[in-house]
């Protein structure tokens, strides 16, 4: 248990590390902008008025030597303060706030059911290697992998919103329908189907291709040879021996894309008008609204860091031997 | 001999072969764009929502009246031309950077990973997103932030194929003999770890092209340069109307990016004879 909680320690000293670094990345990005640093803060050039960009640049001491403003800049986000949307009138963190259960629902799903569908196919693939089952699988994989995910997003809505109507094209729950209760969450899960498996499915892909060349190359191991010639059945070798080896690299694999799962909410969250941070993203890069911008990479990357340490998390439960040797 | 012996290699590769008749159609097809579909694909060719097989619009043509075909071969050049050079530019960093942190070890090596361990940290589409919207749209951005946002795994092969030749003999002689560490890192080691970054290289111009067509999706493609991505984007919202409009260009990208993965596989199996064969 102390190896455990050495770990946990350690990675959030590199997590603050990180989160550091970006904050300052994220302070040198408006000063590297074309144009006033106060101006790239209100959006658009034009867009905000005097008074509003005067107060900003008082506010962020724009006039003051860089290290000085970096400096307030740190310490506001420490405070949770990210800034105001001259657009939308309103602090950053509020509209971040308010958009992050949606974002989280959606990738949180997409990443368990990506990671549960994957391995179990790959294994499939694995134990069924050179049939028909096993070449599916390879074939279906190598599409996905081709295949950018708002254009699966939108042929999906086509065919099962807009030609067959099985389910809603977009948003987050029937408009006027005033469900409550079980009736609501049926609601929203409907709504929830197109987009997580949509995102799902290019990850869902990779997991599968990853367990797949894993059990294959664990299977031919000595200790595999020492459980068959103990007669120990196919499914416990499989399960208990090849599969919770072979399964180590795909964890480490998703905690390195966890981070693209979630740029990948930012296209999907568009494709399905998904109240999330990535329809966020999106609407502030039409309104060219940098602060609300800058807010949702940071909060994405925290996003990121937490997943990390959930399959690091999840790795030391596969494999106790990790704890201690990290 | 050896290039006889690489082709056999590669076209053992059923599926490589086909990817390579694939991207080579889309190279003529991009080459001759010009002359293929003359005139400029941002203006009005014919009547607005024709379906395909119309007069004048063999693909359909968009809600403004231009023509899908001629917009996926002008597409296919942007696409070519910002999947080719981000990957260069992505290569240039991720190189640069691997050989330093995988020739000089020690302090050098820890700083310049914890640096790719940032990079790879942050959400990388996002950071793209960021980027060519701070910057304002256009080729030249949009290819910065791919390269910027592409070029750690890149780093990482470089570091570790540099740490494990650097304690090769043919190193060690080069040392010995008061060769320059700029002239062992580019005339002895890189050659001799070209190979997988080569396959890696292949690979990412297909991520590259894809992340072309995700920004341009999004509003963020250069304003000037016509592209797969910006065209089903702009189609998006008359869907229900007009399937044609997104079908086809996502189809061009499905098959473009396909092709590359395709051509990347066989180039692992020609250029990595051992991994090739102990995988299957």
């Amino acid at each position: 248990m102390l190896g455990f909680a050495h770990l946990f320690a350690s990675r959030l000293v590199k997590a603050v590390a990180i989160l550091i670094a970006i904050v300052v990345m994220n302070f040198f990005l408006v000063h590297a902008a074309p144009g006033d640093p106060a101006m790239v803060m209100a959006g658009e050039a034009g867009a905000a008025d005097e008074r509003f960009v005067a107060q900003l640049r008082e506010q962020f001491g724009l006039d003051r030597p860089l290290y000085e403003q970096l400096g307030t800049y740190v310490g506001k986000i420490a405070q949770g303060d990210l800034g105001f949307s001259y657009r939308q009138q309103r602090p950053v963190w509020d509209i971040l706030a308010e958009r992050l259960p949606a974002t989280l629902v959606l990738t949180l799903t997409a990443f368990v059911l990506a990671l549960a569908l994957g391995v179990a196919l790959g294994t499939l693939a694995a134990v069924t290697v050179g049939t028909w089952a096993d070449s599916a699988i390879t074939v279906v994989a190598l599409l996905a992998y081709a295949t950018p995910i708002y254009w699966i997003g939108l042929m999906l809505s086509l065919l099962f919103s807009i030609q067959l109507g099985w389910l809603p094209a977009f948003g987050y729950e029937t408009i006027g329908a005033g469900y409550t209760g079980l009736a609501h969450a049926a609601d929203v899960a409907a709504h929830l189907i197109l987009p997580v498996i949509t995102l799902a499915l290019f990850y869902m892909a990779s997991y599968a291709r990853l367990t797949r060349a894993s059990m294959l190359e664990v299977r031919g191991l000595d200790f595999i040879k020492t459980a068959k010639a103990k007669g120990l059945s196919q499914s416990r070798i499989v399960t208990r021996h090849v599969l919770r080896n072979a399964i180590l690299p795909v964890i480490t694999v998703a905690g390195i894309q966890a981070g693209q799962l979630v740029g990948g909410s930012i296209l999907i969250e568009t494709v399905f008008a998904w109240p999330g941070i990535g329809r966020l993203a999106f609407e502030a890069v039409l309104q060219r609204d940098y602060q609300v911008l800058l807010g949702i990479f940071l909060v994405t990357s925290i996003m990121v860091i937490l997943f990390n340490i959930l399959t690091d998390i999840l790795y030391g439960l596969v494999d106790p031997r990790i704890q201690v040797s990290q | 001999m050896m290039k006889s012996d690489f082709w056999r290699a590669f076209a053992r590769n059923k599926g490589a072969v086909l990817g390579l008749v694939i991207l080579t159609a889309i190279v003529v097809l991009a080459a001759f764009a010009s002359v293929l579909f003359p005139g400029d694909p941002w203006d009005m060719a014919t009547a607005p929502f024709q379906p395909p097989l119309s007069e004048g619009a063999p693909l359909g043509s968009d809600m403004l009246g231009r023509d899908i075909a001629s917009g996926i071969a002008h597409g296919a050049r942007v696409s070519l031309l910002i999947g080719l050079t981000s990957t260069a530019a992505a290569l240039a960093i991720g190189v640069t950077l691997g050989a330093l942190a995988g020739f000089h070890g020690g302090r050098i090596d820890d700083a310049i990973m914890r640096f790719t361990e940032l990079f790879q940290t942050i959400p990388n589409f996002v950071l793209a997103v960021v980027l060519v919207a701070i910057f304002t749209p256009s080729l030249t951005t949009i290819v910065a932030a791919i390269a910027v946002v592409s070029w750690p795994p890149l780093a990482r092969l470089a570091r570790a194929e540099f740490l494990s030749l650097r304690t090769r003999e043919f190193v060690q002689a080069a040392i010995t003999t008061g060769q320059s560490n700029s002239s062992i890192i580019l005339r002895q080691i890189l050659p001799n770890s070209l190979s997988p970054i080569i396959v890696s290289a292949s690979l990412m111009v297909a991520t590259a092209i894809l992340l072309e067509s995700s920004l341009s999706f999004l509003g963020l493609g250069d304003p000037n340069a016509m592209s797969w991505g910006y065209m089903i984007g702009a189609a998006r919202t008359v869907i229900r109307q007009a399937w044609w409009m997104s079908v086809f260009p996502g189809l061009a990208i499905v098959l473009t990016v396909l092709a590359l993965n395709l051509v990347g596989e066989g180039l692992n199996d020609a250029l990595n004879p051992k991994l090739a064969r102990s995988r299957g």
